[in-house]
C-alpha cells in the first residue's frame, strides 16, 4: 500500500489533488482513499491532505503517520512545517521548487530520495496561474507509478471542464520534467 | 449491475437518496454533514429528482418541515450532525410517534462543550430512546446501501417508523473511496413507491399528532415500542432481499473471525475496519482475537448478540460516547444488560475511545485486546489512552 501526504496552503488545491489521484486509481480498478486533514481550513494557512492507494481493499481508517511519499506544493512551507515528519527513510520527498539540493537541505533533514519539479513555472506557462496541484500530480505519478499518467485525464476533465486540457498538459509536462536530485543514502 | 465509482461518501449518501427519488429534502447544513446538504440541494436544483428542497432556519425546523411533508405522503430525507441533531431532539420522538417514515443521514460528530467538530457518537446516543431505527455504517458502500434500505424499512406497512443512517463524520463523510452505486433500475425494483397509511389532505381532514390523556398516552408509548421491536423482522427480510439482489450481506451483528475467538472486540461504525486489521495482526501472533460489529443499534439485536458471543471468553466493548456518572459507555451497558441472564456469558470490559476525533490506530486495538485478555481492567470502564 502506498501512503502519501500532501502539504499545501489553503486554496492551493491539495484536497483536489488527493481526490483526483484517488479517482484515477479507482478508475483503474484499484483501491484508494483521498481525504483532507479533518477540520477547518483557512485560505493561505498550511494544510495537509492524504492518499492511500493499493491493489487490495483498504480497510484502515486511522490517520497516516508514516507516509511513503510527501508532496510539497509550496516551497515556503519547508521552512515552516516539518514536512518530512514520519516520512519513511525509504520514501520520497517531492517538492515544487527550483532550489538546489544544498539549498533545500538548509531546512530539510531527510536522507532518503528527494525529487523536485518547477511546478510553479510549468503552471504559469500552461495554466497562466501559479496553482500547482494538477502539475504536481503528474510529477508524483512519474515517481511512484501510483496510476498511469493517462488515468489522470478523465478525473481532471470531469473536475475542470473547459480548462481541463491545460491542466492535463501541465500534469504531463511535470511527468517529463520532474527530477530526482538526491538518490538518498538508504 | 451498478457502477464502481470513486466518490466522497457524503456525496454518495445524497446520491443514494436521489436513487430513492425522494420528494422532499428539508436540511440545514452543519459540519461535517454540509456536503450532504449541498449535494441534496444540487440534485433538486438540477432537476435530477422531481422534488422540493425546503431551506430552513434551523435543524428544529428541518425535521419539523420534514414531518409536515411526510404527513402529506411525501418521501422525505433530512440530514444533520452534532448540535444540529441535539437541536432536533425535541422533534425526534414526535416523528416516530406519528409513524412518519423519514430517513435521516447523520454525520456523527462530538457535541459541545468543549466545542469540537470531529467524529464520535455522542450526538446519536441521546437519540437512542426516541423510537427511531438506527443503522451504523462501516464504510461508504454501507452508507449507500443502508440509505436505500432505510427507505424500504421505514415505509414498510408493518414498520412505519423513521430511520437514521449513521456515518462517522470526516472519517467517512470526507473520504473519497470506491463505491458500487446501484443502477436506477435496480433501486426501482427494490424500493416500491411509498404508499402512505394516512395523509394530511384538505379534502379529507384527519388529525395527526394529537394530545393523549393519561388514559391513552401509555398505550401509545407501548404501541410505539411494539412497532420498533417488531421492525427487526422486516429489517432482516429487507437485508436478505438486498443480499439476493445486490450480493452484499447485512446482519445486525457482523462477526469477524469469532468462531474460535478467545477475546472479541465490539465496535460500531467506521473503526470496525481498522479493528479488523488489528484482529488479523493478533492472529498472526497466535492471539485468538475476533470482532463483532454492530450494524443495528435500534431495535437492539438481543438474540443475535447472545448467539454471536457463544464461546467467547472476553468481550472488549468499545464506546465512542460517554454516559457521565453511568455504568460505562452506552454500547457496553446495553451489551452487559443483554447478557445478564445468560447462564454462560463472557467477561465484558469497556473502553471509551475515539472521542472528539481522537485517532485510534491498529496498535491501539491490539493493546486493548491484550489488556482485555485478563478478563478485567483496572477500572469498570477505561478511557483508553486518555491523560489525567
Amino acid at each position: 500500500m502506498l501512503e502519501i501526504r500532501w502539504h499545501g496552503r489553503g486554496g492551493q488545491g491539495a484536497v483536489t489533488s488527493v481526490e483526483l489521484l484517488a479517482l484515477s486509481a479507482i478508475e483503474e480498478g484499484k483501491y484508494a482513499q483521498g481525504f483532507p486533514s479533518f477540520g477547518p481550513e483557512r485560505r493561505g494557512a498550511p494544510v495537509t491532505a492524504f492518499n492511500r492507494v493499493d491493489d487490495r481493499q483498504i480497510k484502515i481508517r486511522s490517520g497516516i503517520y508514516h507516509p511513503d511519499v510527501v508532496v510539497v506544493l509550496d516551497e515556503s512551507l519547508v521552512a515552516l512545517v516539518n514536512v518530512t515528519e514520519g516520512l519513511k527513510p525509504t520514501g520520497i520527498l517531492l517538492v515544487n521548487t527550483t532550489k538546489t539540493l544544498a539549498e533545500l537541505k538548509k531546512n530539510i533533514r531527510f536522507e532518503g530520495r528527494i525529487a523536485t519539479c518547477d511546478a510553479t513555472g510549468i503552471a504559469r506557462e500552461e495554466l497562466g496561474v501559479p496553482i500547482t496541484n494538477t502539475t504536481m500530480l503528474g510529477a508524483l505519478v512519474k515517481l511512484t507509478g501510483a496510476v498511469k499518467i493517462e488515468s489522470l485525464d478523465a478525473p481532471i476533465k470531469e473536475r475542470f471542464g473547459r480548462i481541463a486540457p491545460k491542466n492535463q498538459a501541465a500534469a504531463k509536462r511535470a511527468y517529463k520534467e520532474v527530477r530526482i536530485i538526491s538518490k538518498g543514502s538508504k | 449491475m451498478g457502477k464502481r465509482v470513486g466518490m466522497e461518501v457524503a456525496i454518495a449518501s445524497a446520491e443514494a437518496a436521489a436513487l430513492c427519488k425522494f420528494d422532499v429534502a428539508a436540511v440545514y447544513p452543519i459540519t461535517p454533514q454540509s456536503h450532504v446538504a449541498e449535494h441534496l440541494s444540487d440534485i433538486v436544483n438540477d432537476g435530477r429528482v422531481d422534488a422540493s428542497f425546503i431551506t430552513v432556519e434551523s435543524e428544529h425546523s428541518a425535521l419539523s418541515a420534514a414531518m409536515g411533508a411526510s404527513a402529506t405522503g411525501a418521501r422525505v430525507v433530512t440530514a444533520t450532525s452534532s448540535q444540529g441533531l441535539l437541536y432536533m431532539h425535541e422533534v425526534l420522538p414526535i416523528t416516530s410517534a406519528m409513524r412518519l417514515p423519514i430517513v435521516m443521514l447523520i454525520a456523527n460528530r462530538a457535541i459541545s462543550g468543549p466545542i469540537n467538530i470531529w467524529n464520535d457518537h455522542s450526538d446519536i446516543m441521546p437519540q437512542r430512546d426516541t423510537g427511531w431505527i438506527s443503522f451504523f455504517a462501516d464504510n461508504g458502500q454501507e452508507v449507500v446501501d443502508m440509505t436505500i434500505q432505510a427507505f424500504k424499512v421505514a415505509e414498510h406497512r408493518e414498520v412505519m417508523l423513521p430511520v437514521n443512517v449513521n456515518m462517522d463524520g470526516f472519517q467517512l463523510t470526507h473520504m473519497v473511496e470506491p463505491i458500487i452505486m446501484p443502477d436506477q433500475g435496480e433501486v426501482d425494483r427494490f424500493l416500491p413507491e411509498y404508499v402512505p397509511y394516512a395523509t394530511l389532505h384538505p379534502d379529507r381532514p384527519v388529525s395527526m399528532g394529537t394530545l393523549a390523556m393519561p388514559e391513552i398516552y401509555a398505550e401509545a408509548q407501548k404501541a410505539k415500542n411494539v412497532a420498533i421491536v417488531n421492525s427487526k423482522k422486516i429489517i432482516l427480510e429487507v437485508w436478505k432481499e438486498w443480499e439476493k439482489l445486490f450480493g452484499r450481506r447485512y446482519e445486525p451483528i457482523q462477526a469477524y473471525r469469532t468462531k474460535d475467538a478467545d477475546v472479541a472486540l465490539v465496535t460500531m461504525g467506521s473503526m470496525g475496519e481498522t479493528a479488523e486489521i488489528a484482529v488479523e495482526e493478533l492472529r498472526k501472533q497466535g492471539v485468538k482475537a475476533g470482532l463483532l460489529k454492530i450494524k443495528l443499534w435500534r431495535p437492539f439485536p438481543f438474540a443475535e448478540l447472545r448467539k454471536a458471543v457463544q464461546g467467547i471468553r472476553v468481550l472488549a466493548v468499545t464506546d465512542r460516547a460517554c454516559s457521565f456518572g453511568g455504568p460505562g459507555g452506552p454500547v457496553f451497558s446495553e451489551i452487559r444488560s443483554a447478557l445478564y441472564e445468560e447462564p454462560v456469558r463472557p467477561a465484558i470490559v469497556n473502553y471509551i475511545i475515539g472521542l472528539g476525533g481522537r485517532d485510534v490506530q491498529v496498535e491501539d486495538f491490539m493493546e486493548m485486546v491484550r489488556q482485555a485478555a485478563r478478563g478485567k481492567l483496572s477500572e469498570p470502564y477505561v478511557f483508553y489512552g486518555v491523560r489525567g
